[in-house]
């Protein structure tokens, strides 16, 4: 086959529970023809770059409901970065819009919210990943 | 995923022990083809193979879980293990959720562990297992654990590519009846008990004793030369993972030495590769309207299905 898959690695990072979301992220990136790593709950920034190497990832995917993102989600980049990953990463959940120019300016490729439709989440990973 | 990635250097760097070289290895190798090839030739020859371990079992016995606590037990020994865990990929879309990562836990015994997608290969494994193997074996991990997309009772491809086979049951599973069944229980070298502390699993180990001494009678056991070992565990707390790999290593001594072992696996890598040019140039030939019209003249009751596959085939070998 030619035509190989996105491979995106999704995780939720620290002391957040709230994983009904990834698991649907994960499942509408599965049924858009994505292979999708799925880690879970309780990973650190460090960890999940780790496990990016392996996998080979094209995209990272992090779920956050904790107001977490400002501190997190640039440690995720940073961590990627320091692995020598150029990995995209796409922040999903809660993040007052206020927050997602700072996010930006962090590394971070997209920010989706609790209205993303499943083709908005589908679109923002195929952009994030290299082509 | 750059397209022109420098295979050497990679090859060097992941031997050096670095893991996203290894992880852009073995996307190279998934991507068949060309990329294959090329990392193919640019590996040392092959040295002492490593001791390939195959995990199977239904969905939902505790195989990650087990391969978790084997990995484990594997780190305190010393070794230095690898992991491909394989899972479905849809039939109607291609993509996969592979969450076997979420129960295996590696990150604590530091072993470097790989999610793979069956990709279309129905026997629970995928065809770039070989050439996978192959690859991690040229960055010194030993042993490598395969772990199956959950199985049933015939996809029997691991015994195939494993030097061990272990078969992860669970409470459950089946009966006396179902011990009895030909297939996979044929086919483990290691059959591991898992969820020992629920109950049924002393009735299960129980069933399976008698089916496999019963081989003895009927004469398989000698035919086959298996035995298999029975093991039990509970992988959530990792009771059992010591013996497990303890019947693991006396299967692996009885091996003998690794001659027999590298020529399988290069039969085995040869084979995958031939099957998947075969099965994509067949795809291809499906796909072509002199294809589609067979298929059509077969759909019109115009033509026998067995004598379009034999035009079919005959179109595949002519195309050399």
């Amino acid at each position: 086959m030619n035509d190989t898959p996105i491979r995106v690695v999704l995780a939720k990072l620290g002391l957040d529970g709230h994983d009904r979301g990834l698991k649907v992220v994960a499942r509408t990136l599965r049924d858009a023809g994505m292979e999708v790593v799925y880690l879970g709950l309780r990973q650190s920034p460090e960890g999940v770059a780790a496990v990016a190497d392996e996998e080979d990832a094209d995209v990272v995917g992090i779920s956050m409901h904790n107001a977490g993102h400002l501190t997190l989600a640039p440690r995720m980049v940073a961590a990627l970065r320091a692995a020598g990953r150029d990995t995209a990463v796409v922040i999903g959940g809660i993040v007052p819009p206020e927050d997602v120019t700072a996010l930006e300016a962090a590394g971070v490729a997209a920010v989706l919210g609790p209205g993303a439709s499943a083709a908005e989440v589908v679109a923002a990973v195929r952009r994030a990943a290299p082509a | 995923m750059s397209a022109t990635a420098d295979v050497p250097a990679l090859v060097a760097r992941a031997r050096a022990g670095h893991r996203g070289a290894l992880g852009r290895l073995i996307t190279l190798v998934e991507r068949g083809g060309a990329p294959a090839d090329e990392v193919a030739a640019h590996l040392p020859p092959p040295g002492r193979p490593a001791h390939v371990v195959g995990v199977t079992g239904p969905p939902g016995a505790g195989k990650s879980c087990l391969v978790g606590a084997l990995l484990a037990a594997l780190a305190a020994a010393g070794r230095s293990p690898a992991v491909l865990a394989v899972d479905p990929s849809s039939p109607l879309t291609g993509g996969a959720i592979l969450g076997d990562r979420v129960r295996m836990d590696a990150r604590a015994g530091g072993a470097y562990v790989r999610s793979m997608a069956t990709r279309g290969q129905a026997g629970g494994l995928a065809l770039a297992v070989p050439g996978a193997l192959r690859v991690l074996e040229a960055a010194g991990h030993d042993p490598l654990l395969v772990e199956t997309a959950g199985v049933g009772q015939v996809e029997v491809d691991v015994a195939g590519a494993a030097d061990t086979t272990v078969l992860v049951l669970a409470p459950g599973w089946g009966d006396a009846i179902q011990a009895g069944k030909a297939g996979l229980l044929e086919l483990a070298d290691v059959i591991v008990v898992n969820k020992a502390d629920r109950p049924g699993a002393d009735a299960l180990r129980r069933d399976l004793e008698v089916m496999r001494d019963l081989g003895r009678h009927t004469g398989l056991e000698a035919r086959s030369g298996r035995r298999p070992a029975i093991v039990m565990t509970t992988a959530t707390t990792g009771d059992g993972a010591e013996a497990l790999q303890e019947a693991v290593d006396a299967h692996a001594a009885g091996l003998g030495d690794g001659a027999g072992r590298g020529r399988r696996r290069a039969r085995l890598e040869v084979a995958a590769r031939a099957r998947g040019d075969v099965e994509a140039r067949l795809d291809a030939l499906l796909a072509a309207p002199a294809g589609r019209a067979l298929v059509d003249a077969v759909a019109a009751g115009g033509l026998a299905a067995p004598e379009a596959a034999r035009r079919l085939v005959a179109a595949l070998v002519g195309a050399g």
